[in-house]
């Protein structure tokens, strides 16, 4: 049933993604490029999307357990740090440069074009170089 | 290269994308992180940990086609970039939502929506990163 509800929830998502633009690179950039062709579509992405969360979540919490699992896993970090900040910074010009987005890219593999894949491909080497980095500095000097 | 306004079918899809998180964290739990769903598929810790991302990711693969079954048009998809600007922004989008603890679904939808200061922090920071990444590729280098 879990795996079932997984795929379920994961056509509705990408079903949205498809339909608002956002698996559109050109459309993406084009939100961005406030001082060329400016298309503010995307705004319109986020203030649905917001709206619908804001209020689903407050909802669902309402029930004190999710249905297939124990407990909500809500991320209980408040740091604002250097690694939020700079990876936050990195991403924006990462997201600028190729105009796909993870949670974009992975709907948009569906239609089978290669430049999704060579763009998933090279999020997980971003990744797998991050992950490298972070167990490098936790390692005891030696 | 111009994309027409679509202030409708945006915030419609948006709409859905919310829904997509909702029903997430009602079902499992969880927020909806795309970049963190990646990473429990390339680096899994567990099994269990597995098998609902490769189901979620099989339905977001599979949406694309069901918009065209029912509307006989697949989604507009136009890449105005080159294959390395595709795979250098790649690896530093995965690079940056790793460090940083998400992307545009964790922070920008599933954060904001639960009032986090880190998101709150993290989604100005990159909507004016890409923001000032695009002005310099096509305003300054004329890319």
């Amino acid at each position: 049933m879990k795996p079932l509800y997984a795929l379920l929830t994961g056509l509705v998502f990408g079903v949205g993604i498809a339909i608002s633009g956002m698996m559109n690179p050109a459309k993406v950039l084009n939100f961005f490029d406030l001082a060329g062709s400016w298309d503010p579509s995307l705004a319109f992405v986020m203030g649905g999307a917001l709206i619908v969360a804001f209020i689903g979540y407050r909802l669902v919490w309402k029930r004190g357990t999710p249905v297939f699992a124990e407990r909500f896993q809500i991320p209980t970090a408040t740091a604002i740090d250097a690694r939020l900040v700079g990876g936050s910074a990195l991403f924006g010009i990462g997201w600028g440069i190729a105009g796909f987005c993870p949670g974009a890219a992975i709907p948009a593999l569906g239609t089978g074009r290669w430049e999704v894949a060579l763009f998933l491909g090279a999020v997980i080497v971003g990744i797998w170089l991050q992950r490298l980095l972070r167990s490098r500095r936790l390692a005891p000097a030696t | 290269m111009v994309t027409a306004f679509t202030p409708f079918a945006s915030f419609g899809g948006g709409l859905l994308i919310g829904l997509g998180a909702v029903l997430l964290m009602l079902g499992l739990g969880r927020i909806l992180g795309a970049t963190g769903i990646l990473s429990g598929l390339a680096f899994p810790a567990d099994a269990e940990e597995f098998s609902w991302r490769a189901a979620m990711v099989l339905g977001m693969v599979l949406a694309p086609g069901l918009v065209f079954l029912v509307s006989g048009n697949w989604p507009a998809l136009d890449v105005p970039v080159s294959p390395a600007m595709i795979a250098i922004g790649g690896v530093i989008v995965g690079f940056g939502a790793s460090l940083g603890s998400g992307c545009t679904s964790g922070h920008g939808i599933c954060g904001l929506a639960r009032l986090s200061r880190r998101s709150i922090v993290a989604v100005p920071t990159f909507m004016a990163t890409a923001a000032l990444t695009v002005y310099l590729i096509r305003h300054v280098f004329g890319g």
